[in-house]
């Protein structure tokens, strides 16, 4: 996402959609997106799609603040998008629960 | 030249105003090679680099190329240097250009796409193309026509992997090094593949007439045709490729050819701009032509006389280039490669160098050759010293071998021990007595210094230094001397990977301190053992082995389940695969099915469109590309249980029809196969359990070669079997005992089962397993009850058994988290 494009937050309906240290795929507008409910507290959204083979992230085990391709273990930070494990990086979206219990993602407009 | 001339300095900090640019035409091995040696001499301090690629991607070692054509390495894997490493080190890289024309006069090249650039100095790194024989057929017009092939480019191997789906038999013609590489490439296509040498044997530039012969009986147990001495004259066909016609009259049917009939170095653009041209570019030992502002490197130069098409003299004529043009070491000179090389040929290891065959008369030669194991080896002497050698099929002595030719040092008195380890245990050379620049990884060209200075430089674990220096990532087969160097060199500081002995790698405990914690502490869940056990660091890499373990321990009953902590198969019940959709494997005890459950299986099928339905090898039925959605209503309507054929847990029983029905069976295969898997379905387990009951010692089901097999033998007995693999891994399995009854079978194989439960590693499969462990030892616990403990194995397995729950239709009537099997959720705007 480059600071030019204008941005836009979206609800995404109730956390519970989301189980716990888990993650789901959600379509919104023209994006895929993965997001992850975190068992410390909090949510992360990224891209839904790993850039490697394409595999869905939102399937992947979380742990220590990033997420693992269930297909080939290609590595993601969830904070920041950056490869731990593989060459590609990740698109990320901030992501927050708001006071209704929704999930709320900004995305591009 | 050195850094004083150095100007203006850029916003960035870099110096600019004098800096010169240097052109490089051609980016593949070589050409990136020799620009990564400049940069590590400051060349980036003193040139603006551009390198021209006709290829439109970074530059990958075309040496990896026949496995991505085989499948097991991805395009992306085999990368030296992807796009961004361009941009990182300013480099302006013209992919998909390819220059057509050097102006020396005016220093200037020219590309197709009508974009030129001014050089102040050039190297030409254009390398070879394949080179196509004449042959009547293989043309039309610009390229070869549809169904044949060259192998020289990443796309060449999605070209011939996409034909060769539609294709039952490939042939390649050409029987040297690339000729095999593609051959091993289409083995994994379902293709048969025929190899066509015109020449008298395989491997004519490294193999003599006898270990060309061993070789090709070794590759013809493999399955692959070998064709000698036949010289192809035409490819047959209209539309689409039938076959090959040699000299002598005779054909071979097939429906697609790849031509690896050699190279031939590209140097018309340099002949065309006037330098000096033999059978490649000529260059002196600096690597110039004969203008002082252009030089060559690779395959596309001539050196001395030489034009080497392997990887290893390029290295060093890359470093002698980079010395030179950088003026790091103006007296830098190539003096020609002693061709030493090692060879990995469809599995086979093959060492060669200097000479193959005696060239005088009184050049002593020692052979040995035991064809059925396809070992070969030839050592040539000349005065005392080595001047050639050949080992085939058995490598052990190539370094001992290599220091000898390199440095030309006296021959031991017993010349036998050239060739073999005479008495124990014996010196293969300390690799403290290596020289330094014996290259070591022959896929990437890591000498043994650039192991040991990594090594002393700080790197202090194996895989610390593999990823620095990319050795032993290419083949992996110089993995062990990597090993033996990084502990040389680091001396006594190294540190061994300490996880090495971990249970999983994020908790530091071994698995039976690991068990004895979590019972102690009380954990019942992932959670739980990483904040007491490792500081509450989540690895993501240890939830899989954690639950695991947990489950083992606790049984599912008395467990704090976290559903996250479990893989996704471990989450849905099934498989996934590459396109994200699932594969469902219903169980099917001892591989015996019925009419009702074949109809219930093929109406599903057809309900849910299932795009593949396969036999699968553990005489099961696997339904493919299942959405997960569909899952909970695809199990409800087979109305099946699950086979369990994705978790790391007892899988499947193989059965063969034992006495019920073939006439040489001595034991009730069927009966004993059903009631094991029966009894043992879902067993979650450190890595997956395949089994078998053969009815008799033919062995039809294959229970020698499984996890646990039994074997029917005369008189109503059975041998039980353990640690046998037929997978990436071969091994037979070792008889553990020989009982009289079903009920012994399943007690002892229950018994063993769950002696490996609690003591092998995450992911160590019986075949390391039982090894480590030791057959006698084994067989004390689990058969001759040594240590007491029979009795309380068999109640925890008899506990495993009793609370298994089936989780497909259980699942399926009550999922178990919210949107356990949703597709992606769609939010209308």
């Amino acid at each position: 996402m480059s600071s030019t494009e204008s941005l836009v937050e979206r609800s995404l309906g109730p956390i519970g959609q989301i189980p716990l240290g888990e993650g789901r795929a959600f379509h919104v507008a023209d994006h895929h997106i993965a997001v992850f409910r975190l068992r410390e507290g909090g949510l992360a959204a990224t891209q839904a799609d790993c850039p490697h083979r394409g595999g869905p992230l939102a399937d992947g085990i979380v742990g220590q603040n990033s997420v693992v391709c269930p297909l080939h273990a290609q590595r993601f930070a969830l904070a920041t998008g950056l490869a731990e494990v593989g060459d590609c990086d990740i698109s990320v979206y901030p992501c927050r629960i708001d006071a209704k219990g929704d999930i709320v993602v900004t995305i591009p407009a | 030249m050195t850094t004083a001339q150095l100007g203006d300095i850029r916003e960035d900090g870099s110096a600019t105003a004098t800096r010169r640019k240097l052109v490089v035409i051609g980016n593949g091995m070589a050409g990136a090679r020799t620009v990564e040696e400049i940069l590590a001499r400051g060349g980036g301090e003193l040139f603006d680099i551009t390198v021209f690629g006709d290829e439109p991607y970074g530059n990958y070692n075309r040496i990896l190329l026949s496995g991505v054509l085989s499948g097991q390495s991805d395009a992306t894997d085999i990368f030296i240097n992807p796009l961004d490493w361009y941009a990182d080190n300013d480099i302006e890289l013209r992919a998909g250009a390819r220059v057509n024309h050097v102006d020396r006069e005016a220093h200037l090249v020219h590309a197709d796409d009508g974009s030129c650039a001014p050089y102040d100095k050039l190297i030409v790194a254009t390398g070879s193309r394949p080179f196509v024989p004449p042959i009547d057929g293989v043309m039309n017009g610009h390229g070869p026509r549809p169904g044949i092939f060259v192998f020289r480019t990443i796309d060449d191997c999605s070209a011939i992997a996409h034909y060769a789906q539609s294709c039952s038999r490939a042939a390649v013609i050409g029987g040297g090094l690339l000729g095999l590489e593609a051959a091993r490439g289409l083995l994994s296509h379902g293709v048969e593949v025929h190899v066509v040498e015109a020449g008298p044997h395989l491997m004519g530039q490294q193999l003599d007439a006898q270990g060309g012969r061993i070789l090709a009986r070794t590759l013809r147990e493999m399955g692959i045709g070998v064709h000698c001495g036949a010289a192809t004259t035409a490819i047959t066909g209209d539309d689409h490729v039938t076959g090959l016609t040699f000299k002598d009259g005779t054909h071979l049917a097939c429906d697609m050819v790849v031509v690896a009939a050699g190279i031939r170095p590209n140097a018309e653009l340099a002949a065309a701009c006037g330098l000096d041209v033999e059978r490649a570019v000529v260059v002196d030992d600096q690597m110039r032509t004969q203008d002082p502002d252009v030089y060559a490197v690779g395959e596309c130069a001539q050196h001395r006389n030489m034009v080497y098409g392997l990887v290893a003299p390029l290295w060093e004529q890359a470093e002698v280039l980079a010395d030179h043009i950088t003026g790091t070491d103006l007296s830098a000179a190539y003096e020609g490669s002693k061709l030493a090389t090692k060879l990995k040929v469809m599995g086979v290891e093959l060492a060669v160098m200097g000479i193959k065959e005696p060239e005088h008369d009184d050049d002593e030669v020692l052979q040995f050759s035991e064809p059925q194991r396809g070992v070969y080896k030839t050592v040539i002497l000349r005065d005392g010293r080595l001047v050639g050698a050949t080992l085939l099929g058995d490598v052990s002595k190539v370094s001992y071998l290599t220091q000898l030719f390199d440095k030309g040092t006296p021959l031991p008195e017993d010349r036998l021990e050239l060739m073999f380890d005479l008495g124990a245990p014996v010196a293969a050379v300390p690799v403290g007595a290596l020289p330094d620049d014996t290259q070591i990884c022959n896929c990437n060209g890591v000498s043994k210094g650039d192991i040991a200075r990594c090594a002393s430089g700080g790197a202090l674990s194996v895989g610390a230094v593999m990823k620095a220096t990319r050795a032993g990532t290419g083949c992996g087969s110089c993995k062990a001397q990597v090993e033996e160097i990084v502990t040389w060199a680091a001396g006594g500081d190294l540190v061994e990977d300490p996880s090495a002995h971990y249970y999983v790698p994020g908790v530091p405990f071994p698995k039976a301190e690991l068990v004895e914690q979590i019972r102690r502490l009380d954990l019942r869940s992932a959670s739980e053992v990483f904040d007491a056990l490792a500081g509450g660091r989540d690895d993501p890499a240890s939830k899989m082995g954690l639950t695991s373990l947990l489950r083992t321990i606790w049984g599912p009953d008395e467990l704090g389940d976290e559903r996250d902590a479990r893989y996704i198969n471990d989450r849905v019940h099934a498989n996934i695969q590459r396109d994200g959709t699932f594969s469902v494997v219903p169980g099917i005890s001892g591989g015996v099915t019925s009419a009702d459950q074949l109809r219930r299986i093929a109406d599903v099928a057809d309900k849910y469109a299932v795009p593949m339905i396969k036999i699968t090898g553990g005489q099961r039925i696997d339904l493919l590309g299942i959405t997960k959605e569909d899952l909970p209503r695809v199990w409800k309507d087979l109305g099946m249980r699950s086979g369990h054929a994705y978790g790391k847990s007892f899988r499947t029983v193989k059965s063969c029809v034992g006495t019920d029905f073939c006439r040489f069976g001595v034991g009730d295969a069927i009966s004993l196969g059903v009631e094991m898997e029966d009894r043992f379905k879902g067993l979650e387990a450190p890595a997956k359990l395949k089994l078998a009951v053969a009815g008799c010692p033919r062995n039809c089901s294959e229970a020698m070669v499984k996890d646990v097999g039994a074997v029917a033998v005369e008189g109503g007995r059975w041998e039980i079997y353990v640690g046998g693999a037929a997978g990436a891994h071969v091994r037979k399995g070792d008889v553990l005992c020989t009982v009289d009854s079903h009920e012994e079978v399943l007690q002892i194989t229950g018994r063993f089962m769950q002696y490996y439960r609690e003591h092998a590693r995450w992911l160590e499969r019986t075949y390391a397993f039982v090894p480590r462990i030791g057959l006698d030892e084994l067989r004390a616990i689990v058969v001759d009850d040594r240590d007491g403990i029979a009795a309380r194995l068999d109640a925890e397995m008899q506990r495993t058994i009793d609370e298994y729950v089936e989780p497909w239709q259980t699942e399926a009537a009550a999922p178990v988290t919210a949107n356990q099997f949703a597709a992606p959720i769609a939010m209308s705007v």
